[in-house]
């Protein structure tokens, strides 16, 4: 059951994430939204977006605290394809204006059919990338 | 700007990094998984994703009889509904990082506390992309970008 509950309930607290910071503060919880705007010059709207940031790095921290353990992080990429989806991720967010949870979790809750149309399109190029990595024979 | 927007903020942060912990959403093995629909298929990401989009909804639904927001003077969310090629190519780029990695900026971001170098790696690139599209798109087109708010 935890197999399909816990997913269930972390996408809860994410969806409650969402939820507060549109009925509380107006806004959109889109991560490479609040994080690459805080890259250009600071406005009114930096402290909210820093203290979200914050709370999302503490996020890890309680959970530590209340399950005893850090929360599992594999990584088998290698140092170069780090760079190079790293790269593609943060200038890929912003030119698409957002990410997962801008257009996932936010766009999705909203019907928003540019949201629709991203989801669809990182999806199905994530997946075609995996495939040719993992079955394409480009690494391993 | 008053302090119960910054502390809403946090919280909202707290709620969305201990989501992401729970979930499991923040091992990369497990979103490479479920995007490897010609492996063995891991379904975790889409239950995430559902009581995600489902509780999202009802904060979107309980804003419809909302003047405003508790906190704040308007709501600002995109109004935007068309089309656009950045739009798609900016998804297209991000789908095909994502899928190299298997991170995506939240789970990235929240992953920096534990300290991976693989993580920060990640993150320094993922900054300096995101860098690179300030630095080369037009100033002035900010409308453009489905920053329109409503």
């Amino acid at each position: 059951m935890s197999f399909v509950l816990t997913p269930l309930a972390g996408g809860a607290l994410i969806g409650a994430s969402a939820g507060l910071l549109l009925l509380a503060n107006g806004r959109i919880a889109g991560i490479s939204g609040i994080a690459g705007r805080l890259l250009g010059r600071w406005d009114g709207d930096a402290a909210w977006r820093i203290a979200f940031l914050v709370g999302l790095l503490l996020g890890p921290v309680l959970y530590r605290g209340v399950a005893g353990q850090w929360p599992a992080v594999r990584i088998d990429a290698p140092w170069p394809m780090l760079i190079l989806g790293g790269l593609l991720v943060g200038y890929g967010t912003r030119l698409g204006s957002g990410c997962t949870s801008g257009h996932g979790v936010c766009g999705l809750a909203r019907l928003s059919p540019r949201s629709l149309a991203a989801v669809a399109t990182f999806m199905a190029f994530a997946m075609a990338t995996v495939f040719l990595v993992r079955h394409g024979g480009l690494s391993r | 700007m008053n302090a119960s927007r910054i502390v809403a903020a946090l919280v909202a942060g707290l709620l969305f990094g201990s989501g992401l912990a729970l979930s499991g959403m923040m091992d990369p093995a497990r979103v490479l998984g479920f995007l490897d629909v010609a492996g063995a298929f891991d379904p975790t990401l889409a239950f995430v994703l559902t009581g995600a989009v489902a509780v999202s909804a009802v904060g979107y639904l309980l804003r419809r009889g909302m003047a405003r927001p508790l906190l704040a003077g308007r709501f600002e969310v995109p109004a935007a509904r068309r089309l656009d090629p950045k739009l798609l190519g900016g998804a297209a780029l991000f789908g095909i990082g994502w899928g190299l990695v298997g991170l995506c900026p939240g789970p990235a971001l929240a992953a920096l506390v534990l300290g991976l170098p693989d993580v920060a790696i990640f993150v320094a690139a993922m900054l300096g992309g995101m860098l690179l599209y300030r630095l080369t798109s037009i100033r002035g087109s900010g409308s453009a970008h489905g920053a329109t708010t409503s």
